[in-house]
């Protein structure tokens, strides 16, 4: 079992110069990772799937393993319910694309909550213009907590889909997705997950929870950016049509017309980012060893310090649950009277990388009636100096600003 | 300069105790000006005695470089006609590109010069900006 100073010698990134703590925009990835983007263009290269001679297979058989280890990551039943995309961003868009052809007409609803990443609104607006639908926006109260009766007030018998954060990338809250699923599939609707902030935090198992997708993103888990997954249910991505066309995803090609090869083929249109889910196999891996019982307590751990300092500053507001259990490593902050521009640019003097901004949550934000807000996101590799180093600054960014303390 | 003595030194008190910020009851122009990615958002008024800016005003909100310098812009703006306004907004936009660095060149910036070091901070571009962009589109 490393600890934590062994785990930071693992990253050429994190060191004395730099207090991370961005995790949750992507985090930095072990040299193991960037090491397995290159081990595979010097010993697997080949185009994956198409050709027939050994390196092909070769790089066909790196690129299923990586497949299968994500299907592991996540317990779904077998790799082909893994289907590699860019990111998060792409994966749902694949989803609303697909579900919005699959599932959407005239008048139906999609559910989303108010909290979701622009990447989790943007693509159902879209498929509810186009088919004239209603996008509905369930309510958490101000800690973040969706109650049981907002779910079931707005999942209705018009509901057809429900996408839903699995952790808010602003609040760090977990949804309850086990009774969303519950209520959404009591009408028949099918339940998309947007993992993008859970899946690097904590063992996410799609039986358990019985979701019908889960997107997430391998840069935001210590894998290479450019790489990322959906999950789908067999039966469900039978039915889905596909999202881009061409190359690998066909099975039989005329002038006018073409049949789909299977899944999950069938999604993933042109040449495939192999050496990228080679090296996400391996951040899996890397994960793994370090286990989620670690990651777990060593951000709440972490988080409690971060909160419990910040209590101490009369001009800091914290959003979302007052307890540190209910963040997921990321806690989202104001300093009054400092625009969080300015905090984080002097902040960033003293080597402390914090976002700051809307988080690509816009409507959340109106709905907190902030502007704008600093964030700061946890993960595996951060230590109690750092925070303490955090505090410390922070404390005394007011006086620079001109205020008297 | 760096950032903390930036902020010490010339930005707080701008963006503490503007000398223009408020609302006129009867301008000549008005224009917002918005950075939606950073939420920095400004509502820039004009008065004119013939071709000249007699008076200038701005209320809004955002962080302390977005709202200095727009202050800043104001005290320079006062007395010149719309081509010199124009031009001195070019001057400024050229020195936050990084395009100019002359000192002589930019004496007539006055004290917004002495912004001439966010050029080095790509993320805060934009905010130094905002005043000056506005500016330009309503006399542009
Ligand atoms: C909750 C959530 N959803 C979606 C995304 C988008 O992820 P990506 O940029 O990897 O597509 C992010 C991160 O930016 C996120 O935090």
């Amino acid at each position: 079992m490393k600890n934590v100073n062994e785990i930071r010698a693992d990253f050429p990134l994190i060191n004395e110069k730099t207090v991370y703590f961005d995790n949750a925009a992507t985090t930095q990835r072990p040299a193991a990772v960037t090491a397995a983007i290159k081990e595979f263009y010097d010993n697997y290269n080949a185009n994956p799937l198409r050709g027939l001679y050994d390196l092909s297979s070769l790089a066909t058989e790196m690129y299923g393993k990586a497949r299968a280890a994500c299907a592991a990551f996540i317990n779904a039943k077998c790799a082909r319910e893994i289907i590699f995309t860019r990111n998060t961003t792409e994966s749902i868009n694949l989803a609303a694309y697909s579900l919005g052809e699959l599932l959407i007409n005239e008048g139906d609803n999609i559910v989303i909550s108010v909290s979701e990443h622009h990447s989790n609104l943007l693509p159902w607006q879209r498929v509810a213009k186009q088919k004239k639908a209603n996008l509905v926006f369930m309510e958490p109260d101000m800690t973040g907590l969706l109650s049981l009766d907002e779910i079931k007030s707005k999942i209705d018998l018009k509901t057809k889909i429900v996408s839903i954060g699995h952790v808010s990338n602003v609040w760090g809250r977990t949804n309850p997705i086990k009774e969303i699923v519950e209520a959404a599939h009591k009408v028949g609707a099918v339940v998309v997950v947007d993992g993008a902030q859970a899946a690097p935090h904590m063992k996410v198992d799609v039986r358990e929870l019985d979701v019908d997708l889960y997107a997430f993103s391998g840069h935001k888990m210590l894998g290479p950016m450019g790489i990322g997954c959906l999950y789908g249910k067999l039966d469900l991505l039978d039915k889905m049509p596909p999202f881009l066309m061409g190359g690998e995803m066909i099975e039989y090609v005329t002038r006018t017309d073409a049949t789909f090869a299977e899944i999950p083929h069938k999604f993933e249109a042109g040449t495939v980012n192999a050496a990228d889910a080679y090296a996400l196999n391996t951040a899996i891996g890397y994960i793994n060893e370090i286990g989620f019982d670690y990651i777990e307590n060593h951000e709440k751990q972490l988080t409690a310090r971060v909160m419990e300092g910040l209590s101490k500053n009369p001009y800091v507001t914290v959003y979302g649950s007052p307890d540190p259990e209910e963040h997921c490593g990321i806690v989202t902050f104001n300093l009054e009277g400092v625009h969080p521009h300015d905090l984080a640019s002097v902040l960033n003097d003293d080597g402390i990388c914090i976002r700051a901004g809307h988080h690509c949550a816009q409507p959340l934000m109106q709905f907190m009636g902030v502007g704008s807000t600093a964030r700061l996101s946890l993960y595996l590799y951060n230590t109690d100096e750092e925070v303490d180093f955090f505090l410390e600054k922070l404390s005394k960014v007011r006086n620079l600003m001109g205020y008297g303390s | 300069m760096d950032l903390k003595n930036l902020y010490r030194e010339i930005v707080n008190d701008h963006n503490l105790n503007p000398q223009h910020k408020g609302e006129m009851t009867d301008p000549d122009m008005e224009l917002r000006g918005v950075n939606p990615s950073c939420g920095d958002d400004i509502f820039l008024q004009l008065k004119f005695d013939g071709d000249k800016i007699s008076d200038a005003m701005f209320k809004g909100s955002g962080c302390a470089i977005s709202q200095a310098s727009v202050d800043m812009m104001i005290d320079n703006i006062i007395g010149l006609s719309k081509d010199e306004a124009l031009k001195q907004s070019a001057l400024f936009h050229s020195m936050i590109n990084g395009e100019v660095t002359d000192e002589e060149e930019l004496e007539e910036l006055d004290e917004a010069y002495y912004l001439k070091d966010v050029c080095h901070m790509p993320a805060r571009v934009k905010c130094a900006l905002l005043g000056w962009r506005t500016l330009k589109e309503m006399l542009g």
